[in-house]
């Protein structure tokens, strides 16, 4: 039998789109979600949870739509994920739970996302609130640093297992990348805020403006708690550190979507938080995050080229982001390395000199090494240049913590259940892993979270 | 309350000080060491210099300059402030140094008055020089009573002698032999400052004011070229030596929103009116 096609999401018309920040893919209605959902096999043995990092049971949710109980539906998603409206929307779904689909070899994998999204979103809409079930409540009492995906996962799974949670956060709104990173074209933040009151509904209290290491000394949480969390992410950015960085009009990715995401510069002057919008942009990194910097500058007004020293195959931003900035009108310079920045008499920033490269033997992680070629030297105009070439860690906190051992990278070192050398102390997502993905920073608070209930209750 | 401002007082035409309550900041606050605010909603993010501490409030002064500062100073006693993060930064490096010359300029006399007071405490001579455009803008003199000696300078004579800060600091260093230096004001003093330090070969400490986001070293925006290396004033400063700035790129990244903050400006004031409560 045929295997039919994957059902489209609704998706807003380019020209449309691209003239604002509101959200691209509008998903499916219930008809379509009912629809794809007839599609899944339901397998015995459902490899897609293997590819799943917080094991959701997905031929379950599927189900239950397929006979249209969407609450029954999301009761199920939510006993595994507390933030399934934002991981049906950035969840490399392509190499988790889709990629282990067993459909994903006729290329038609079922849409899981897309299904767990619409589920969410339906509840939400219909204002459909969660069962809460707390098991018991005790008097122990847990801080969780930074509200970013791997600390409100672990919040929340603390608190449903009974535990008093207190999260301390440095900005002005809880989210972590989830607000000051992706951009509402992805992730409108009003899901976020639905979600973090919901944790709120759980009991969890959340201190905003609170950089812990300067307002809060790490042994004053570890005396005041039974417990402690850190998902404080790895926030510093990393630059190339080629001649004329200090240029104006270089950014780093973190500071440019930061401007526009968390302090809205795109409303600017109605924000009083003003960007570069720049005429010609230029994106540097293959990711997503270079694909969500260089759609927020093409959003912006400005010509847009992304520049990565390896081929579009090697890049590691989702399939989906990289044909949507394409589709968008956004160019890529690739196999291309930049190695100065060049500044006019004022100190701005006005054309990038590159070298092309060539693709040579595989590296340690299996890619194939950007090798340059000699005289090939040439300038690309530009009067922004954006980084997104990864992050590092925030060692600030962590020189703080004594006793807290760091791997060689400059990362929390724990066991595979996120506990570090001091036994109190755990910790997950980026600050461990360095950069990864939202849903393996939710999948290590979740992971961490039972650990710590094992360390409370004996 | 939190962040409410429970005693606000001009000290000259566009200087105004505030007390903010925030025990968790007062308590931990250490000379050197700086907030942000965000004084509504739709505010930016401004960081101010942290002058000084007292049981649950801390004070800061402000000088208008542009539309969050002009803001800033319109809120009165009573009123909160948005958000309040901090301290932030790095503290000054206090010790026992011996002699120290110590050099405010403006608004920077807020951030000096601290410091003075700590090196003071651990036992060392200190020397101020205190500086501004004239007599009304020299701020907080009382506060450095405990000097050993006390200069003022100003631009216009109006009090103590007509020169510029480093003027007399390089006279002072012709007869005398300092340990180390402080020196906090606008940038071009902080860079006049560090080129006589460095003719005299005295180690001398400088507060970047860098445009920043965060504060806690996520976004790169206050990077600034010491010696070789990159450096984030929100943490790894924001006192450097002022003889390892790289002073031209800084003073460059000073001016990166200038268009952006005029257009912000002017459509403030047209607003507002007239900035009757400067």
């Amino acid at each position: 039998m045929a295997v039919k096609d994957r059902i489209k999401p609704i998706v807003r018309e380019l020209n449309e789109r691209i003239k604002d920040f509101n959200e691209v893919s509008l998903g499916y209605t219930w008809e379509l979600a009912v629809e794809e959902a007839k599609r899944c096999l339901q397998c015995k043995i459902p490899t897609c949870v293997q590819g799943c990092p917080v094991g959701i049971d997905i031929p379950g949710f599927i189900k239950e739509i397929v006979q249209g109980n969407f609450q029954n539906s999301y009761k199920i998603l939510k006993k595994y994920n507390s933030l399934p409206a934002v991981c049906g929307r950035v969840c490399p779904q392509e190499i988790q739970c889709e990629g282990s689909c067993i459909l994903n070899k006729t290329g038609k994998p079922i849409a899981i996302g897309l299904l767990e999204r619409f589920v969410a979103d339906w509840a939400s809409e219909n204002a459909i609130e969660e069962k809460i079930t707390i098991e018991k409540t005790t008097n122990k009492k847990v801080a969780v640093i930074g509200a970013g995906p791997a600390g409100l996962t672990n919040a929340s799974e603390l608190a449903k297992y009974g535990f008093k949670v207190d999260i301390y956060e440095a900005f002005s709104e809880p989210g972590g990348v989830l607000i000051y990173g992706i951009p509402e074209f992805r992730l409108p933040k009003s899901i976020v805020k639905r979600e973090v009151d919901f944790l709120k509904k759980l009991g969890v209290n959340i201190t905003l403006d609170i950089p812990v290491g300067y307002a809060i000394e790490p042994e004053e949480l570890i005396e005041k708690y039974d417990a402690i969390f850190i998902g404080v992410g790895a926030g510093t950015p990393k630059f190339m550190n080629i001649a004329g960085t200090e240029l104006n009009g270089v950014y780093s990715a973190n500071e440019f979507l930061t401007r526009i995401n968390l302090m809205k510069a795109f409303k600017f002057p109605e924000y009083d938080t003003p960007v570069k919008i720049g005429k010609k942009v230029v994106v540097i990194g293959g990711g997503n995050t270079a694909m969500d910097a260089a759609r927020s500058a093409f959003r912006l007004g400005a010509e847009v080229t992304i520049v990565y020293r390896r081929s579009e195959k090697e890049m590691p931003a989702r399939k989906a982001e990289i044909h949507h900035s394409k589709e968008e009108g956004i160019k890529f310079q690739l196999l291309t390395q930049p190695i100065e920045y060049v500044g006019d008499e004022n100190g701005k920033l006005k054309a990038i000199k590159c070298v092309k490269m060539k693709l040579g033997e595989p590296d340690t992680g299996g890619r194939r090494r950007p090798l340059p070629i000699e005289n090939s030297e040439f300038f690309i105009e530009a009067d922004i240049a954006i980084e997104a070439i990864g992050t590092n860690s925030n060692k600030l906190l962590l020189s703080k913590f004594k006793g807290l051992e760091l791997n060689k990278w400059g990362y929390i070192k724990t066991d595979e259940f996120g506990q570090t050398s001091i036994p109190k102390v755990f910790a997950g997502g980026d600050i461990v892993t360095g950069s990864a993905t939202v849903i393996l920073a939710m999948g290590a608070g979740k992971k961490a979270a039972k650990k710590m209930k094992e360390f409370l209750e004996t | 309350m939190l962040n409410q401002i429970v005693e606000k007082k001009k000290l000259a035409y566009g200087v105004h000080l505030f007390w903010i309550e925030n025990p968790i900041i007062s308590q931990k606050a250490k000379p050197g060491q700086f907030v942000i605010f965000r004084v509504h909603e739709h505010g930016e993010r401004i960081p101010l210099t942290i002058s000084g501490t007292d049981k649950d409030k801390f004070r800061v002064i402000v000088r208008a300059v542009g539309k969050s500062t002009y803001e800033l100073c319109k809120l009165s006693k009573g009123e909160y402030i948005k958000d309040v993060v901090g301290p932030l930064g790095t503290p000054s490096e206090i010790k026992k140094y011996g002699k120290v010359l110590i050099i405010g300029g403006g608004v920077g006399i807020a951030a000096i008055a601290p410091i003075a007071k700590e090196l003071i405490k651990q036992g060392n001579k200190v020397d101020v020089i205190l500086g501004a455009r004239s007599k009304e803008y020299i701020i907080l003199e009382n506060e450095f009573k405990e000097a050993t000696n006390i200069f003022i300078v100003t631009d216009d004579g109006s009090k103590g002698e007509k020169a510029f800060p480093h003027q007399l600091m390089e006279k002072l260093l012709q007869k005398n032999k300092y340990d180390v230096a402080w020196a906090i004001g606008p940038a071009l003093m902080m860079k006049s400052c560090s080129e006589i330090a460095k003719k005299y070969n005295l180690k001398i400490f400088v507060s970047l004011n860098s445009i920043m986001v965060d504060g806690t070293g996520m976004c790169g925006g206050c990077r600034v070229r010491i010696k070789d290396e990159l450096k984030y004033t929100c943490v790894d400063g924001p006192e450097f030596d002022g003889r390892d700035v790289n002073w031209k790129s800084f003073l460059t990244r000073l001016s990166q929103y200038r268009e952006e903050e005029k257009i912000a400006f002017e459509n403030y004031l047209k607003k507002v009116g007239e900035p009757t409560w400067l």
